[in-house]
């Protein structure tokens, strides 16, 4: 029967559609465990860092190293992490807004913005609206090792030694849960100090070999945890908000084929009454 | 009871061990380390080598570890490990090519960004987002 041949096919392209979209969401599904079980695994590091860098603070080393001082801010950089791939909801251009907004109050107080970007999504976004990316790395993979991200960390950090910005930022999306990521800017350097009570009896640790090579090298680490940790939970975001929005494009074609289906059967339904009414009122003519 | 001490050893990308123990020693720069508990607070850098713990019980296990940062706190003892291979050189190659990527991108581009035009943009693609959304809901579900 000839009825509907177009609305079959229709159907046909949706279903196929739809095969993938499920795949997709499947595989973000799995992906965004393994992103948080990686998560996980970096909050010791981080949490562990910290407590020395608290300590840090409350040894008054003789040598007070220039991440810990803050000065007339004159520029100011920033890390962008965003995702490699598209189709995961609003989620980089969520960031992208919460960034732009900040920038344009950085603008507006005179500060000029340099950018250190993760993933081809800002950096084709900021390619096309414009901005000043001094470093950057894309294609990381869906597990990115510490060391893909030390050279584009390190041209920020060795911006801010030499006084070419003055304040660093990283700039990424918190994984609240699957639901929800929270697009966030905080600020790596100087380092915010620790909200921490001063202790009764000032002390200091022993530097081998020498405070300044010793915190140099812990600070410079301290960052990178920070980035590292960042990157991490932004790819569980991208997972997470890949996978909602693949689980609705799913429900969508689903939808979709339904009132296709209901289109088909009362044509086809037409044409059967049609053809039984021509039969009839052909024998009542002879 | 010997007296122990709490040993972490963690890298930025896994947590390597965590307990307790009677003594840690550590490759630090200055040479091989041994640390029982009630040290001093020490701050030292690690080269490439074996950290080794020994526990109450007298076991010994060793951990490799590329370097890092060793925190000595009376009773607690923390190793920041490097997960990679860290030479001032490598590390500067590194940022070189970070940077050399950005400036290929950058070859044709304005470093001025029209903030009013991105942010025009940007609230285009969330209405619409927004909008997908509220077709979404209507359809009842």
């Amino acid at each position: 029967m000839a009825v509907g041949k177009e609305i079959r096919t229709k159907i046909k392209s949706i279903q196929s559609t739809r095969k993938i979209t499920k795949a997709m969401e499947m595989v973000a599904a799995s992906k965004m465990r393994k992103a948080q079980d990686r998560m996980a695994a970096t909050r010791p590091y981080a949490e562990k860092m910290r407590n020395v860098i608290a300590h840090l603070y409350q040894a008054h080393p003789e040598y007070k190293h220039p991440y810990l001082i803050e000065r007339d801010v004159k520029r100011v950089g920033v890390i962008l992490i965003t995702s490699d791939r598209g189709l995961c909801g609003g989620l980089n251009i969520n960031l992208f807004k919460k960034l732009l907004v900040n920038m344009k109050g950085w603008r507006d107080s005179g500060w000029e913005t340099d950018l250190a970007v993760f993933g081809s999504k800002g950096n084709q976004y900021f390619k096309r609206i414009g901005g000043r990316i001094v470093a950057q790395a894309t294609h990381l993979g869906d597990t990115p090792g510490l060391n893909d991200l030390i050279g584009t960390v390190k041209v920020m950090l060795d911006a801010y030694d030499e006084g070419r910005i003055d304040r660093l930022y990283v700039c990424y999306n918190d994984f609240v849960n699957t639901m929800t990521q929270q697009p966030i800017l905080t600020q790596l350097l100087p380092i915010p100090p620790a909200e921490e009570k001063e202790l009764e009896h000032h002390w200091d640790y022993i530097y081998e070999p020498e405070s300044k090579q010793v915190i140099d090298g812990l600070l410079m680490r301290y960052v990178e945890s920070l980035v590292y940790q960042g990157m991490v939970e932004n790819q569980a975001c991208e997972q997470a908000a890949r996978m909602v929005a693949m689980k609705s494009a799913s429900d969508n074609a689903g939808t979709l084929i339904d009132e296709l289906q209901l289109v088909y059967n009362k044509a086809r339904q037409a044409a059967i009454t049609q053809e039984i009414s021509e039969i009839v009122s052909g024998a009542a003519a002879v | 009871m010997a007296m122990t001490m709490h040993v972490d050893i963690v890298s930025a990308e896994a947590e390597i061990f965590s307990g307790t123990a009677t003594m840690v020693f550590a490759p630090a720069e200055m040479g091989e380390l041994g640390i029982a508990p009630r040290h001093t607070q020490l701050l030292t850098r690690l080269k490439p080598g074996e950290v080794r713990v020994l526990d109450e019980k007298g076991d010994e296990q060793s951990f490799y570890v590329s370097g890092g940062i060793l925190e000595v706190q009376p009773h607690v003892v923390t190793v920041l490990s490097d997960t990679a291979l860290r030479a001032k050189d490598i590390d500067e190659a590194a940022a070189l090519q970070a940077k050399e990527q950005a400036e290929k991108l950058l070859a044709d581009n304005q470093s001025d960004i029209d903030y009013a035009k991105a942010q025009l943009e940007l609230a285009e693609a969330v209405a619409q987002l927004r909008a997908i959304q509220k077709i979404r809901d209507k359809s009842g579900r």
